[in-house]
C-alpha cells in the first residue's frame, strides 16, 4: 500500500515533469520552414537569418524597428520594440524569438546577435544551405 | 625563445609523469625506490608545469606574435596586464592552465597525503598521474598553445573585448581550481572502492579536499555570474545558458558529496553513495568543458570548433566514466557499507538533500544535453529556456533550502522529544511568518515568490540562530562556534542569495526609453537626467560616454557613466555599463544606439538587493574555508 502510493506519487511527478519540459521548448524555424507553412502554433518559437541590405526602417522617437532577414532563398519581416544588441547591423546573422502575427510578420520579443563579428549563430549556417563562397561575397558587398 | 623553452618543459613534463605511472609494474619488487620515485615525480610535475606556464605569459608580455595562439589572441595595443591574462582567454592556453593546476592539486596531494596507508597513497598518486597524462597529451596533441605561424604576422588579432576586463583575470583560474580539485576526490573515491573499503578517517581525509573544491567552485560561479552582470548588459546575473549550467551541475553533485562525507565520517554509511558521488562530480566537470570548449556550445567560452578537441575530450570522459563505474560495479558489493537507519534521523535528512540535489542536476542536464542530441540526430532544433528552469526548480530547491534550516536545529528534538519540537515548531513559524510579514511590506510588490523568499530567508537565519543559543545553553561557552561557524555561515550565506536572488527578480524595474541631452526619467524614487555626452579615446578604443545625473528625493544620489566603445582591432562596438553598486539596491544604465542624432535609447534598471546574490556566495566560501581550517578536533562526532 505504503510503496505504490509512493509509486503513483512519483510517476505523477514525473508526467509533470516531462509536461513543463515538453511546454517550455523553444523551436527553431527558418524564413523557408515557414514560407512552407511550418510554424508551431500558438508557441513562441525562435527564427534566425541574415539581417537584408537595405531592410532596416526605424521610427522616430521610439526603439521600434522593422527589418527584414533571410535565408538566401526566403524572406521574412521582423518587428522588434527594443534595444538591439551592439552587433545588430546589415548582413549579420541574428536569431529572434517570438511569434508571427495576423500579416505575417514575425514580431519579436528579444533579439540575439553575438559578440564576434564574423560569428554566425550554428542553427545558421545549417539553414542557409549556402556554400562558403556565396556567405564570403554576400559578406564583402556589405563591407 | 620562450616558446621553445616553454614547449621543451611541457614535453618534459608528459613524460615526467609517464615515467611514475609506467614504472608501477616496473618497479614492484622495490617498494622503496617505487615510493621515493612516485613522490618526486609528482611534486617536480608541478614546477615543469609553471615554468612552461609563465614562458607562454611572457612571450605574450613579449608579443611573441610567431605563435599562433599569442596572433589571435593578443594584440600589441592591449595593456600589458590583459596580456598576462589572455595567457588563459582562448583555449590552448586555458588547457595549459587546466594542467597547471592539476599539477598544482596533485603537487598538495603528495606532500599531505602522508598520514594515508602507504598502498593506498601508491594508488591514489597513480590515479592523479594518469588523469595527469590525460590532459597534457589532449593539450600537446590537440591544443598545443606552442603552436608556430606559417608566417609571422605584424600585429595580433587581439582579444576579445569582452574578455578584457578584470573579472575574466580571475574567473577562469577559480572556476579551474574547484573542477580540477574534484580530480583529488576522484582519484581518492576510486582508491577506495579497488580496496573496497571506506574508512571513518578517509572520509575525514577527503573531506577537506571536497570543501576545498567547493568553495572554489562556488567563487568561480559567483565571479561568473558578476562578470556576465556588469559586463554583457543585460543587467542579468543568471541566464541559464548551457555553459553556465555546465559549470553549474558539478556544483549541485559537489553539494550533494560534502554533505554526504559528513555521514561517511559520522556514521560509516552511505560509501557506495558518495563514491558515486565523487565518479560524477569530476565527470561532470570534464563534461563542462566538452561542452564548452568543444564549439557544440557557441558562446564568449568557445573558441575554433576543431572536432578534433571534442572527441578527445569524449574518449576521455567515456574512457573515465566507463574504467571507474567498472571498478565500481566491481568492487561496490564487497564494501561493508549497511544501509538501515530510521525513517526520520539525521540520515534520512540527508538522504533527502542528496536526492533533491541530484534531482536538480539531472533537470539541468535534460534541458542541456536534450537539445544537443534531437540537433545531431537532425529532428529538431530547439532550445530550452528560462522559463523550464524557474518551473522545475522552485518544488525542488524550495524543500531543499527549508531543509538547510532544519536539519541543524534537528540534533536538539532527536530522542523522542515530539512535544518539545512541536511547541518549538509553532513558535518559530510564527516569529517567521510574522518577520516575513513585516519585511514585506518595505518590498514594492510583494507577490507570493517573494513572500516565500523571505520565509526561507528568516526560516534558515531564525533557525541558525536558535542552533547558537541551544549549544550556548547546553555548552556554557562559545568554543563550539569554532567547529560549527562554517556551517552557520554557509547555511546563511544559502539564505542570504535566495533573498537577493528573489528580490531582485521579482522587485527590479527595467526601462526602455529614447532621451535626448537634458531628459529626464523618473524611477521609483531616482531620478535620472542625461546630462552630458562625451567622446574620448582608451588605450586601444574610442569611446562615446554618458553622464547621467541621479537625484533622489532632491538630493544627489550619484553620477552613472555608460559608454559605448569600439575597438581598433576587431571594429567591435561594446557596450559598458554605468552602475552605481549599493547594498540594498544597483542602478545600471547601458546605452542603446543613437535613434537620431541627437537621441540615444537608454536602458535604465533599478535592481533592489542584486549585491546579496554575491554575498550570499561569498558566504558560503568563507564558510567552507572556515570548516577547512577549524577541522573537528574530537576522534569522532558525536553522531
Amino acid at each position: 500500500m505504503f510503496v505504490s502510493t509512493i509509486l503513483i506519487l512519483i510517476s505523477l511527478l514525473f508526467v509533470l515533469f516531462i509536461q513543463t519540459f515538453s511546454d517550455n521548448l523553444l523551436f527553431y524555424r527558418s524564413p523557408s520552414q515557414i514560407k512552407a507553412g511550418n510554424i508551431p502554433d500558438g508557441y513562441v518559437f525562435r527564427v534566425g537569418g541574415v539581417v537584408l541590405e537595405n531592410s532596416i526602417i526605424r521610427y522616430e522617437e521610439t526603439t521600434k524597428i522593422d527589418f527584414i532577414i533571410t535565408d538566401f532563398s526566403n524572406d521574412l519581416n521582423i518587428t522588434y520594440t527594443g534595444i538591439l544588441p551592439d552587433l545588430f547591423r546589415e548582413g549579420q546573422g541574428v536569431v529572434m524569438r517570438g511569434k508571427i502575427n495576423n500579416d505575417g510578420i514575425f514580431v519579436a520579443e528579444e533579439v540575439l546577435a553575438k559578440h564576434d563579428e564574423t560569428y554566425m549563430p550554428p542553427e545558421l549556417t545549417d539553414s542557409l544551405q549556402i556554400n562558403e563562397s556565396e556567405i564570403e561575397r554576400t559578406s564583402k558587398s556589405i563591407r | 625563445m620562450f616558446a621553445y623553452i616553454g614547449y621543451f618543459l611541457i614535453l618534459l613534463a608528459l613524460l615526467n609523469i609517464t615515467l611514475m605511472v609506467i614504472s608501477r609494474p616496473l618497479l614492484t619488487g622495490q617498494k622503496s625506490e617505487y615510493d621515493s620515485l612516485i613522490l618526486s615525480t609528482s611534486k617536480l610535475q608541478f614546477p615543469l608545469v609553471l615554468s612552461s606556464f609563465i614562458c607562454l605569459a611572457v612571450s605574450f608580455v613579449l608579443d611573441d606574435f610567431s605563435l599562433r595562439y599569442i596572433s589571435s589572441n593578443s594584440n600589441s595595443a592591449l595593456p600589458y596586464y590583459y596580456k598576462i591574462s589572455a595567457t588563459w582567454a582562448g583555449h590552448e592556453g586555458s588547457m595549459l592552465l587546466w594542467c597547471l593546476i592539476l599539477s598544482l592539486w596533485m603537487f598538495l596531494a603528495s606532500v599531505y597525503s602522508k598520514t594515508l596507508d602507504p598502498n593506498f597513497r601508491r594508488t591514489f598518486l597513480t590515479i592523479m598521474g594518469l588523469l595527469n597524462i590525460g590532459f597534457l597529451a589532449f593539450l600537446v596533441f590537440t591544443s598545443n598553445p606552442f603552436e608556430r605561424n606559417l608566417s609571422v604576422p605584424i600585429d595580433g588579432k587581439d582579444l576579445n573585448p569582452l574578455l578584457q576586463d578584470f573579472g575574466l583575470i580571475i574567473h577562469p583560474p577559480m572556476l579551474y581550481m574547484g573542477y580540477v580539485g574534484l580530480s583529488v576526490v576522484f582519484a581518492f573515491a576510486l582508491t577506495c572502492c579497488i580496496y573496497q573499503e571506506f574508512k571513518k578517517e578517509w572520509a575525514r581525509w577527503i573531506r577537506p579536499w571536497a570543501l576545498m573544491s567547493w568553495a572554489f567552485l562556488t567563487l568561480g560561479i559567483a565571479l561568473g555570474s558578476w562578470w556576465a552582470y556588469y559586463e554583457l548588459g543585460w543587467g542579468g546575473w543568471w541566464f541559464w545558458d548551457p555553459v553556465e549550467n555546465a559549470s553549474f551541475m558539478p556544483w549541485l553533485v559537489t553539494t550533494a558529496l560534502i554533505h554526504s562525507l559528513i555521514i561517511c565520517e559520522q556514521k560509516s554509511m552511505f560509501k557506495n553513495w558518495t563514491i558515486i558521488l565523487a565518479i560524477f562530480a569530476f565527470t561532470l566537470s570534464i563534461l563542462g568543458t566538452f561542452l564548452v570548449r568543444s564549439g557544440i556550445l557557441i558562446s564568449v567560452h568557445s573558441f575554433a570548433n576543431d572536432p578534433a578537441r571534442g572527441a578527445f575530450i569524449l574518449i576521455f570522459l567515456a574512457l573515465i566514466l566507463g574504467i571507474s563505474l567498472l571498478i565500481y560495479m566491481r568492487n561496490s558489493s564487497k564494501m561493508n557499507d549497511p544501509f538501515s537507519f530510521k525513517l526520520v534521523s539525521k540520515e534520512s535528512f540527508f538522504l533527502i538533500n542528496n536526492i533533491l540535489l541530484v534531482t536538480a542536476t539531472f533537470t539541468i542536464l535534460l534541458g542541456t544535453i536534450y537539445p544537443l542530441v534531437l540537433d545531431l540526430l537532425g529532428l529538431e532544433k530547439i532550445s530550452v529556456g528560462t522559463p523550464y528552469y524557474n518551473a522545475v526548480f522552485l518544488p525542488i530547491m524550495t524543500p531543499l533550502v527549508l531543509l538547510a534550516g532544519y536539519i541543524p536545529i534537528y540534533v536538539f528534538f532527536r530522542n523522542n522529544q515530539n512535544k518539545k519540537l512541536t511547541r518549538y515548531f509553532i513558535i518559530s513559524m510564527f516569529v517567521v511568518a510574522l518577520f516575513t510579514l513585516i519585511s514585506s511590506f518595505v518590498t514594492s510588490s510583494p507577490n507570493i515568490y517573494v513572500l516565500l523568499g523571505l520565509f526561507i530567508f528568516f526560516w534558515i537565519s531564525i533557525n541558525l540562530t536558535f542552533f547558537i543559543y541551544r549549544r550556548y545553553k547546553d555548552l556554557r561557552s562559545f568554543n563550539f562556534l569554532l567547529k560549527n561557524s562554517g556551517m552557520l555561515l554557509a547555511h546563511f550565506g544559502l539564505a542570504v542569495f535566495v533573498l537577493g536572488a528573489t528580490i531582485v527578480e521579482n522587485n527590479k524595474i527595467e526601462r526602455e526609453e529614447v532621451l535626448r541631452l537634458g531628459d529626464t526619467v523618473k524611477l521609483k524614487d531616482y531620478e535620472f537626467t542625461f546630462s552630458n555626452l562625451e567622446e574620448f579615446e582608451g588605450p586601444n578604443y574610442k569611446s562615446v560616454r554618458a553622464e547621467f545625473t541621479v537625484i533622489k528625493d532632491g538630493l544627489p544620489e550619484s553620477i552613472l557613466y555608460p559608454e559605448k566603445r569600439l575597438y581598433f582591432s576587431s571594429d567591435m562596438p561594446m557596450t559598458e555599463a554605468g552602475i552605481s553598486p549599493g547594498f540594498t539596491r544597483d542602478l545600471y544604465i547601458t546605452l542603446g544606439n543613437v535613434v537620431s542624432e541627437t537621441k540615444w535609447s537608454v536602458r535604465i534598471y533599478h535592481k533592489p538587493l542584486i549585491r546579496l546574490i554575491w554575498l550570499g556566495a561569498l558566504l558560503m566560501v568563507i564558510g567552507a574555508i572556515i570548516s577547512i581550517i577549524f577541522r573537528r578536533n574530537e576522534k569522532l562526532a558525536r553522531g
